[in-house]
């Protein structure tokens, strides 16, 4: 165990360099000159105050400079700071980061309450009435992109039920209630899909799980067929589930723009999507390295999952 | 009780104390896309508690699915089965699930084949072989684990402390079959179904299971149904035999009766296919001529009549029912079983008719009585 988290944080590492690198050259080759962020189009007239600026930035130095100086900088915990607003990258990102974690991880949470009995009852009944319906409703929740989803919530609950907001954004710290009420929503508009995707995958291999000796043999000792599904079935059946639940948050991170922008939340979805608009190259290299970071360390999680889950892994590592 | 009216017998008087398992015209279909299957074509047999029998054929012969069917396991939407399946009295194949799942495992245990894939790989074995006393009969956590522990030290698996905690990929195949009987053994059940429990063995842990299968049986007073194709498991190890072929019983009697006054031509030639260890090195194997015949497409009449050496023409038109053999209750379904004149005339007409079957069976009673020769001969006995 600990040679695999020493060998994972090596590979963390080298991961975080070279994505740094490589968005650093492609925020370098993009058209548009960062000198347009820092200063209006009318005010380049002044040749002497744009060269300065551009000294003052430190724009005139060669790309691998430029990588170095920020690498150095990054290393201490400062990201640089946005050239658009002139805040600290990283106090940016301490600010939104929470916000875009707690809808993703309610809305993982709350696909897996679903999913979990779910498709563990439709492999049960495979073929049967209650699998063909289920079937259905998660063929029906893929094929829903979230912003049909998400308002057809709003709609529902915000509308028609004034059950919570149909936008903005409660920090905890205004309380858990206030906060959750605003997490409703857009965390339900992402999880009717990743519910829909966990229910399939777990459905599929629990169905070939049942048809294995042991299942049989569990059912030979009297056993219920809870006890048989959820005890002896199910562990067998997760590693799927694991691995796609481990790629849904990894693409959640970035991936819940949509629902940032549906309900107005100042997520980090928002930010990198508006700093690559700006060229705000420093929120763009500071948030595509966290987000590299989180999906490192999310496989990780994922890995140490499998051998939880399966101890013939754990002996082969 | 039931709407059968045919069997009033069984209903009148009630079952003896000492009878556990009285199965009657059991027939289990398949419905397959194909057309229907009749895996299990009629069979009927009674075991007396504390007994053994053996149920042996080949490899889609029925007999797995006969023991699933008695024991209600067969899985799927298809599957039908009718007949009875009398246990201590009571019809298996008219009870719920419910009743059936207090049943299983806690009066009515199964071995199955491969102990590579009968144990859950994610489960500890500790809790693999008490889960089901704990369920049944309430047993708390702690005295399920002493049990789990006398259990894995009476079926000889050593060091059982440290291998309670451990999942069935740490062990091997053998030790993996013990976790399995112990597993089974673990409620007492009056009756024990194994089947092939030794298949996936390699042959020296074979015989140790056997024998660890045969003391538990003693021990315990338990009844056991062994379902094994090798007639080897059977000989010398359960009480009666019962030899299945296409679905239907063609012979059964007490294995010594079975061994020693063979009827049937099919189990004569099961016996021939065994090898033996007197025969000379190389001696070819004597393998039952064409091929077991597939169940939508069963031949007119004996289903064995197209491998039988002694197959007549009323073979092929009329099905043999079970008839006895003596008055010891040996039972054979053949118009001209073994050791009968009748018998010895098919063989001779068939053989001047040169069948194949018979051609080959004629070439392995010669080369037998060389192999006899070599096999005496002094060099050979002090290799």
């Amino acid at each position: 165990m600990p040679k695999m988290i020493a060998s994972r944080l090596l590979r963390l590492v080298l991961t975080l360099l070279t994505v740094s690198f490589a968005t650093f050259v492609m925020v370098n080759v993009l058209p548009g000159d960062a000198i347009n962020a820092l200063i209006p189009i009318d005010a380049q007239q002044d040749q002497e105050f744009v060269e300065q600026v551009r000294e003052e930035w430190g724009l005139n130095d060669p790309m691998l400079v430029r990588y170095g100086r920020w690498l150095g900088n990054a290393v201490t915990g400062d990201l640089g700071d946005s050239i658009v607003t002139g805040q600290p990258v990283t106090a940016e990102i301490t600010h939104r980061l929470p916000i875009t974690l707690e809808i993703m991880f309610v809305a993982v949470g709350l696909s897996l309450l679903l999913a979990v009995p779910v498709g563990v009852f439709s492999a049960y009944r495979e073929g049967k009435r209650p699998d063909r319906v289920i079937s259905g409703f998660a063929q029906l929740g893929l094929s829903m992109p979230v912003f049909v989803t998400g308002l057809i919530l709003i709609y529902i609950f915000a509308l028609k039920l004034n059950w919570f907001p149909a936008t903005g954004w409660n920090r905890p710290s205004n309380g858990i209630g206030p906060n959750l009420k605003t997490v409703a929503l857009p965390a339900m508009s992402l999880a009717i899909t990743e519910a829909a995707v966990y229910t399939r995958v777990l459905r599929s291999d629990m169905i070939s799980t049942l048809k294995e000796n042991y299942i049989l043999s569990a059912r030979a000792k009297g056993l219920t067929d809870r006890f048989v599904l959820f005890r002896h079935g199910l562990r067998p059946s997760l590693l799927t589930l694991v691995t796609v639940v481990g790629l849904s948050v990894g693409t959640l991170i970035g991936g819940t723009l949509v629902v940032e922008f549906l309900f107005a939340i100042p997520g980090i979805g928002r930010r990198i999507f508006s700093a690559i608009y700006q060229r705000d190259f420093m929120m763009v290299q500071g948030i595509t390295v966290l987000i590299t970071a989180f999906y490192v360390i999310v496989n990780t999680v994922v890995d140490v999952a499998y051998m939880v889950i399966d101890p013939r892994i754990r002996r082969t590592n | 009780m039931t709407t059968e009216g045919t069997v009033v017998a069984t209903l009148d008087v009630p079952a003896p104390e000492s009878e556990i398992l009285r199965v009657e015209d059991l027939r289990t279909s398949f419905f397959l896309p194909i057309g229907e299957l009749e895996a299990v074509r009629g069979v009927s047999f009674l075991l007396q508690r504390g007994r053994s029998l053996g149920i042996v054929g080949e490899s889609g012969s029925g007999k797995t699915v006969l023991a699933r069917s008695i024991m209600r396991l067969n899985v799927g939407a298809n599957v039908k089965t009718t007949g009875r399946a009398l246990f201590e009295g009571r019809d298996l194949l008219s009870l719920d699930s419910r009743e059936m799942r207090k049943l299983w495992g806690s009066k009515i245990a199964m071995i199955f084949q491969d102990p590579m894939t009968s144990l859950n790989p994610m489960v500890k074995i500790g809790r693999q072989v008490t889960e089901h006393l704990r369920k049944h009969r309430g047993v708390g956590r702690q005295a399920a684990k002493q049990t789990a522990l006398e259990l894995l030290n009476e079926v000889r698996i050593p060091e059982a402390e440290s291998r309670i905690g451990r999942f069935p990929h740490e062990l091997s195949g053998g030790m993996r079959q013990r976790v399995s009987i112990a597993s089974a053994l673990a409620c007492e059940p009056s009756l024990l179904f194994a089947d092939e429990p030794t298949t996936a063995l390699d042959v020296t842990v074979q015989h140790q299971i056997l024998n660890l299968l045969s003391r538990e049986q003693d021990q315990r007073n338990m009844t056991l149904v062994m379902v094994t194709h090798d007639l080897g498991v059977v000989a010398g190890r359960t009480d009666d035999t019962l030899v299945m072929y296409a679905g239907k019983v063609v012979e059964k009697a007490s294995t010594i009766e079975i061994f020693g006054r063979t009827s049937h031509p099919y189990t004569e030639a099961l016996m021939r296919s065994i090898p033996r260890t007197t025969q000379a090195s190389h001696t070819p194997l004597v393998a039952i001529t064409g091929r077991p015949p597939v169940a939508t497409h069963l031949p007119k009449g004996c289903a064995f009549s197209l491998r039988c050496p002694y197959a007549q023409l009323k073979c092929h038109e009329e099905d043999p029912p079970l008839t006895p053999i003596g008055n010891s209750g040996h039972e054979a379904a053949c118009w001209f079983p073994v050791g009968t004149d009748a018998n010895q005339e098919a063989f001779e007409r068939n053989l001047s008719d040169r069948l194949p079957q018979t051609l080959v069976v004629a070439d392995s009673l010669i080369a037998g009585k060389i192999g006899q020769t070599v096999g005496d001969s002094p060099e050979e006995g002090s290799a």
